[in-house]
């Protein structure tokens, strides 16, 4: 059982941030040189905490396995970042950040840590600002703001499409400013293999040069995980090619709890997969439904072009199912349907995985211009991609896994229950609930980085000694031991079948029992198979060249080995969580208009895995969620 | 669809590296270059072969990690595309097709197709950054800033860092890389502190790092992913001209004593 202290502050929640840091033990400037900070991750939240932390002078090293920091995913985040900054004068507060971000996550966040979040929201664009980030302005020179889904107010702020990439870059400068003091170095190509305990403590890490081959330890105070998250599990996603879930499991396989794995977001708008050789899904922004109409054929046999199809031989559905909201329904109900009409046959394009999302109509009564003017970049991007032009021929889309809610447990102080191994981004579980909302994933990166961790920190590292344990220490040299055996093992498989045809299977075999709308029975058939395909990828899997150079398939072997194990704990944790919640949508509960069904009294808690030992089933430990500030209701986008 | 493909093999930075000739069958025009990348190395890996290094990662042209130059051209034949934004159906049945890595002296080829790009991230350390820390900061709206200046710096800003741009120059240059840097910081009023010192000392790291000088081919813009203008070389020349007017003063020292 996992003793759980999530350190939450007591009183009233506007004043628990600061009653909080005014309570936290810091470490002076003339000590922090001495204190050593590992930082596995240069994305949003790595950078910035690395860049904090170094400017504050703490000996801090960053790792990445990209060959720059600069390329981390965050990059390709598109829409913007939510911020209670209230320049539009529509009413936004703090308040209201936090209420709409507990909502979105249907009530299976901390309240403390969420609003945390909102508290901070309007430093960070302070921040970004100054930084020289090209936020997007008015004519006046201040700055723009757009709407987004799931709120009433414009709080959004954004550059063009590329926001992620912007804010990404500034995070960036700022961290190769640091490089440049010395305060931070830097280890490109570099991917964590193993976390080092000492008596309970993090002390360190395993790591892989990926160019050499070269297993690596490095001895620290505290080492910070914001190594994203694990939307690879299911092969195609949105994700980056490289975006993996090795680093947090790792940590769990050493006693770190994992919390709510099962919380996956499915974004409903993206491009669908062409063949079974597609490597990756691109997402198509949402605002795309304020003027396409979502449709297919009304019969499975249809063989007609789509302009071909007279009106009466269209299937509306979302409008027919949907009359309120029409093709404007929240993304997990427009994702569920979606699936539901391609199981039924009715799918298009040639897998038969996707529906159209025509813009016929809007075109006809706006006229092209207006509506090409609207979705300009997102139209050229859609037709580079499958060489259709979207303003003859109706757009095909299908839902992709984009998001994952899930992740290592933290404390308010963002450290898991392992002393001294923090957990930071999308890496952590702590404030999107069970449903992420939109913009809200470069705040909370950014949150974590500039403001939480550099001062959290300091209250562990003052409780320690500096420089206690050197790489000399035994267990060290176990778990590189232990490294070299697994790269080892994978090589001496030898056997018929690519990493690659594995890992595309065991995405089929969670798309179908963990994805977008889950049963018991699916469930179970998952944590039956997943097994058997581990033995068979141990067993079969071919990995060509050696260890001691750059060998991609032996990263990815790597990186699958551990999906193989942690799409069994998705597929537990969405088993034992027998309510629907947010983006957890068991068929088994569900309202009459199919909304997802909470069970607050029994499941208002989060879901925390502990680790023990292989074939073990690890044991649950439940964290409930306190509703102080805002009583539960019901998610209703309806009225 | 069936093609012939000419891949650059080096088996490490020290190998001399050569052609080798591929055939593969079984290419979809629907599937990215990468895709077919992929369906090669798959084949490949069955038949017992190394499969090819090449570098890539988010697969939707903005993370700069993908890198070939195809055809001669850097990301291939389609302007303002990135190798993962390529498509096979830009290809016919039976080409033959080219692929090598970045060709520069200060990108050294890791493996097969993958380069070292660290000279780029010594350059930004050189002073592509405005100096910060982290904590409370004026009020943005404090600071006005006119739309087309903040447009201007995104177009600068919107560089992907990939290095096409050096593939795509006779010379190797990195000008139009360090260009749009000095430009996105040098054009907003919060990089205005040190805009001078920071053309100086990037130009200055980017000479060290082995790159070319810029002789205005404008290969760089043309074969550009993001198709960033040569018209941000000029601003930088200008920037890099006035601040070697002046001695630079590194006041640090003495600013700190007590």
């Amino acid at each position: 059982m996992l003793t759980l202290d999530s350190k939450i502050p007591q009183g009233p929640i506007e004043e628990g941030w600061t009653n909080h840091k005014n309570n936290l033990r810091l470490v002076g400037p003339k000590n922090r040189p001495n204190y050593k900070v590992l930082v596995v991750g240069s994305g949003l939240a790595g950078a910035s905490a690395a860049a904090s932390m170094g400017a504050m002078g703490y000996h801090v090293e960053c790792f990445c396995f990209q060959d720059s920091p600069r390329r981390a995913h965050s990059i390709a985040a598109q829409g913007g970042i939510n911020a209670a900054k209230n320049y539009r004068n529509d009413g936004d507060s703090t308040w209201r950040l936090f209420a709409d971000t507990q909502k979105g996550g249907d009530y299976r966040a901390r309240e403390q840590n969420v609003y945390r979040l909102a508290e901070l929201s309007a430093a960070i664009i302070d921040q970004a600002v100054a930084q020289g980030v090209p936020f997007a302005r008015e004519y006046g020179g201040k700055l723009a703001n757009r709407s987004f889904g799931g709120v009433l107010v414009e709080r959004t702020f954004y550059c063009r499409g590329e926001t992620g990439q912007q804010l990404l870059l500034g995070a960036f400068s700022a961290l190769q400013e640091q490089l440049a003091a010395k305060n931070v170095t830097m280890h490109t190509r570099t991917e964590l293999m193993d976390i080092v305990l000492v008596d309970g403590q993090a002390k360190g890490i395993i790591c892989r040069n990926l160019e050499t081959g070269d297993i690596t330890s490095h001895a620290a105070d505290a080492v910070v995980l914001a190594t994203g998250g694990y939307g690879n599990v299911y092969y195609l996603s949105t994700n980056a090619k490289g975006c993996n879930v090795t680093a947090a499991y790792r940590a769990y396989k050493r006693g770190a709890g994992f919390a709510n794995p099962s919380f996956v977001q499915i974004h409903p708008t993206s491009i669908p997969a062409s063949g079974d050789y597609q490597s990756k899904l691109t997402l198509m922004s949402e605002s795309l439904r304020n003027d396409g109409r979502i449709w297919v054929p009304r019969n499975p046999d249809e063989t007609r072009k789509p302009n071909e199809i007279p009106e009466e031989d269209r299937y509306y559905y979302l409008e027919e199912r949907y009359p309120r909201f029409g093709n404007l329904v929240p993304r997990d109900v427009a994702a569920r349907n979606a699936k539901d009409v391609c199981d039924k046959g009715l799918g298009v394009g040639s897998t038969g995985y996707g529906v159209y999302l025509d813009f016929g109509r809007a075109i006809e009564k706006l006229g092209e211009n207006v509506v090409v003017g609207r979705y300009a970049n997102l139209f050229e991007m859609y037709e580079r991609i499958t060489d259709e032009d979207p303003r003859k021929v109706p757009m095909r889309i299908y839902p992709a896994v984009h998001y994952t809610m899930g992740g290592l447990w933290v404390d308010y102080n963002l450290m898991t229950n392992i002393p001294g191994l923090y957990a930071i981004g999308e890496a952590n579980f702590a404030d999107h609930g069970a449903n992420r909302l939109g913009a809200s994933s470069l705040m909370q990166c950014l949150a974590d980085g500039y403001f939480i961790i550099p001062v959290t920190i300091g209250d562990y590292l003052s409780r320690n000694p500096y420089g206690q344990v050197t790489t000399d220490h035994p267990a060290f040299k176990d778990a590189e031991n232990a490294v070299r055996q697994q790269q080892e093992q994978l090589l001496s498989i030898n056997g018929s079948r690519s990493v690659q045809s594995f890992h595309r299977e065991l995405g089929k075999l969670m798309w179908e029992h963990c994805g977008i709308s889950r049963n018991v029975a699916g469930l179970k058939k998952g944590l039956k198979l997943i097994p058997e395909l581990r033995e068979e990828f141990w067993q079969d899997v071919k990995i060509l060249g050696s260890g001691r150079q750059l060998n991609q398939a032996l990263e990815n072997a790597g990186r699958l080995a551990d999906f193989l194990e942690f799409g069994e704990l998705m597929c537990r944790d969405a088993l034992l969580r027998d309510e629907s919640c947010g983006c957890h949508f068991r068929e088994d509960h569900q309202t009459e208009e199919n909304e997802a069904l909470r069970n607050d009294e029994d499941f208002a808690h989060v879901a925390v895995f502990e680790y023990k030992g292989n074939d073990q089933t690890p044991e649950l430990t439940k964290e409930p969620i306190e509703f102080e500030a805002l009583p539960l209701a019901s998610r209703n986008y309806k009225t | 669809m069936r093609i012939r493909l000419q891949i650059w093999r080096q088996a490490s930075r020290d190998d001399s590296g050569h052609m080798d000739t591929y055939n593969l069958d079984g290419v979809n025009p629907d599937m990215s270059f990468l895709e077919m990348m992929d369906h090669l190395n798959e084949d490949l890996t069955k038949k017992g072969h190394d499969p090819v290094a090449f570098d890539h990662d988010c697969r939707e042209g903005v993370c700069g990690m993908c890198s070939m130059v195809i055809n001669g051209q850097a990301h291939g034949p389609k302007q303002g595309t990135t190798t993962c934004q390529l498509y096979m159906r830009h290809f016919n049945d039976g080409d033959e097709i080219f692929v090598e890595p970045w060709r520069s002296q200060a990108f050294p080829v890791v493996k097969d197709l993958v380069v070292d790009r660290s000279a780029f991230d010594r350059v930004i350390q050189a002073g592509g950054f405005i100096s910060n820390h982290s904590g409370p900061k004026p009020e943005p709206n404090s600071i006005l800033i006119e739309p087309e200046v903040a447009e201007q710096a995104l177009d600068a800003a919107t560089c992907i860092g990939c290095g096409a741009c050096v593939a795509a120059c006779p010379n190797g240059s990195a000008m139009l890389f360090t260009a749009a840097k000095v430009s996105h910081l040098g054009l907003l009023p919060q990089g205005e502190t040190e805009r001078y010192p920071r053309a100086r000392n990037m130009v200055k790291q980017m000479d060290k790092e082995g790159f070319g000088s810029c002789r205005n081919y404008a290969e760089c813009e043309a074969q550009c992913p993001k198709e960033i203008s040569i018209a941000f070389i000029s601003r930088l020349n200008t920037d890099y001209l006035k601040a070697s007017l002046v001695e630079p003063k590194d006041r640090r020292g003495k600013m700190k004593s007590q």
